[in-house]
């Protein structure tokens, strides 16, 4: 894992038009190596924007953006700023540029320059990663939208990037689909120690994460461990964001009376603590 | 089903015709063109007859393929027939219906040129049904790279090709939900004249496009972010190679590209 923060911004903000609305107010969030940030709000909040400011593909109104302590303002880091910090995006359809997985695989690297006989080895790995290798030569459109992310996933992935963002990208897939792209990433997190900023507006994928922000209006409105921000259910309703089922149930059980530990997010924990409940009370 | 649809006319195979360098195939169909347009008389088709017939062999497409791709032509065959055959002009009158003469020279003249175009045809026809449009379009960037000193943009310009392919198939699929969900609020494609048939486009037209437009954009970003910053500096996976089947296709192309010029200068 790397020592050096793989993205952090400064006082960073954006807006689309001049005399526009903020769509990122100062925010100032530091990545820490190697860990699954979940970047949680709804429509509007300003996560899809803050992604693409993490990425050059806009650049700070205000405010400062360094990944791996490249500043994404200055030209002559663009290239290396896309390399460290690769992007997957919502729309599995228009993101895949070849006709074939393999070579769409291959895009990233062709426009870095890697020599060819080092392309395919890199390529392999990446397919094998994400559990694609048997459909390296198939067309993108005979996939499913959840295999369809896994290959954008892959070609982001065999670039070798150091921080990995997802805006929203399984926002358009099936529940199932959604599923196997979430574990796919987070095994790329744990076992590869790849970085990754997580941008959905699906509680339970956030409730997996390793941190959780909260973005609210174009700024940081909570910050902590998935435990930590969803106990704070009355909040989170405040501003207009479902709360996990499990954590919602503890908060009722809490106003009923029944006092659990804080932070269950899952229906295993919610039936383990149930369970150490119903023990103690029967003896 | 229409997600199962193939691209152009292409037809997978493993023949020496399918395995040569697109790049050889591209220059032996420029070639073979050339040779079409250097045939004095009707007579000297025997030659690009034989050539195709060969390459159709080789490349195991049936004649009814082949025939298959001269079809869509079958209008402008017999305009153009018909047209030389009455208005060519010449001495020698066979037949006179009242303004209208067939002349020797007309028969020959309308023989000729329909002979012509289907050649042109059959031997291009060739080209697309045994390559792939992936390795035609690296073949054509290829090719054109020289014309890069005249600002020619062959990189771009295959590109443009590869994200056409790779999005005819998602395109027709939408273009199928769309009929589909205007079809469920009354919309009716298949009657009326033709008019009223072109006019009931319109509203799957106008989605279309829309979607298509934020499809693009949404495209470029996917490939900025993936670093892509034109042809410069760029490499390549697939790595194009000749082989001796590539000589040995072209020097049968020259041979009947000789024969052509000698019966010129024969006859």
């Amino acid at each position: 894992m790397q020592a050096q923060t793989p993205i952090e911004t400064d006082r960073v903000a954006y807006r689309y038009e001049e005399d526009g609305p903020l769509a990122v107010d100062h925010v100032s969030l530091s990545v820490r190596p190697g860990e699954m940030v979940a970047v949680l709000g709804h429509n509007g909040s300003g996560k899809s924007t803050l992604a693409k400011l993490m990425n050059a593909l806009y650049l700070p109104t205000e405010g400062r953006v360094l990944v791996c302590g490249l500043d994404t303002a200055q030209e002559e880091h663009l290239w290396d700023v896309r390399r460290h910090a690769g992007m997957v995006f919502q729309n599995p359809d228009n993101q895949i540029v070849a006709t074939v997985v393999r070579e769409d695989v291959a895009f990233g690297l062709e426009n870095l320059g890697v020599p060819q006989p080092e392309m395919i080895p890199r390529i392999e790995d990446a397919l094998a990663a994400v559990r694609m290798i048997d459909f390296a030569a198939a067309a993108p459109h005979m996939l499913s939208g959840g295999q369809k992310q896994r290959v954008a996933v892959a070609g982001v992935l065999a670039m070798q990037p150091d921080v990995m963002i997802l805006d929203e990208a399984t926002a358009m897939l099936d529940p199932s689909g959604r599923e196997e792209v979430f574990a796919t990433v987070r095994k790329l997190n744990r076992d590869k120690g790849i970085t990754v900023v997580w941008i959905t507006h699906f509680m339970e994928e956030a409730a997996l994460a390793d941190r959780v922000v909260v973005l609210h209006q174009g700024h940081i409105e909570m910050d902590g461990t998935p435990r930590e921000v969803f106990s704070q259910v009355e909040r989170l309703k405040a501003l207009g964001l479902d709360v996990p089922p499990m954590a919602e149930l503890s908060g009722m059980l809490a106003a009923g009376g029944l006092a659990l530990p804080a932070g269950i997010l899952t229906v295993d924990d919610m039936v383990k603590e149930l369970r150490a409940c119903l023990s103690k009370s029967s003896t | 089903m229409l997600k199962d649809i193939t691209l152009g006319q292409y037809m997978p195979g493993n023949s020496v015709v399918h395995r040569l360098d697109p790049r050889t195939k591209i220059i032996l169909t420029t070639v073979y063109i050339a040779m079409i347009f250097l045939v004095s008389s009707p007579v000297w088709y025997v030659v690009p007859l034989l050539y195709v017939t060969l390459a159709a062999r080789v490349a195991g497409l049936s004649f009814r393929q082949m025939l298959k791709s001269v079809k869509p032509l079958r209008v402008l065959l017999i305009l153009t027939f018909v047209l030389n055959l009455f208005f060519s002009g010449g001495t020698t009158v066979w037949v006179r219906w009242g303004i209208l003469a067939v002349t020797r020279e007309g028969v020959l003249l309308a023989v000729h040129f329909s002979m012509r175009l289907i050649f042109l045809v059959l031997g291009t026809s060739i080209l697309t049904l045994t390559t792939s449009p992936v390795a035609l379009s690296d073949g054509i960037e290829i090719l054109l790279r020289p014309l890069r000193v005249v600002h020619f943009p062959a990189h771009e310009l295959a590109m443009m090709m590869t994200i056409a392919l790779r999005f005819i198939p998602t395109l027709i699929e939408e273009t199928d939900k769309i009929m589909k969900a205007q079809q469920a609020r009354g919309a009716d494609f298949e009657s009326g004249n033709l008019i009223a048939r072109a006019k009931a486009m319109v509203p799957l037209l106008v989605p279309l496009f829309v979607s298509a437009f934020r499809r693009a954009g949404e495209l470029a970003m996917a490939m900025e972010a993936r670093c892509y910053h034109g042809g410069e500096g760029r490499t390549r996976l697939r790595i194009l190679r000749f082989t001796r089947e590539d000589a040995q296709a072209s020097a049968v192309s020259l041979l009947a590209l000789a024969v052509v010029i000698a019966g010129r200068a024969l006859l």
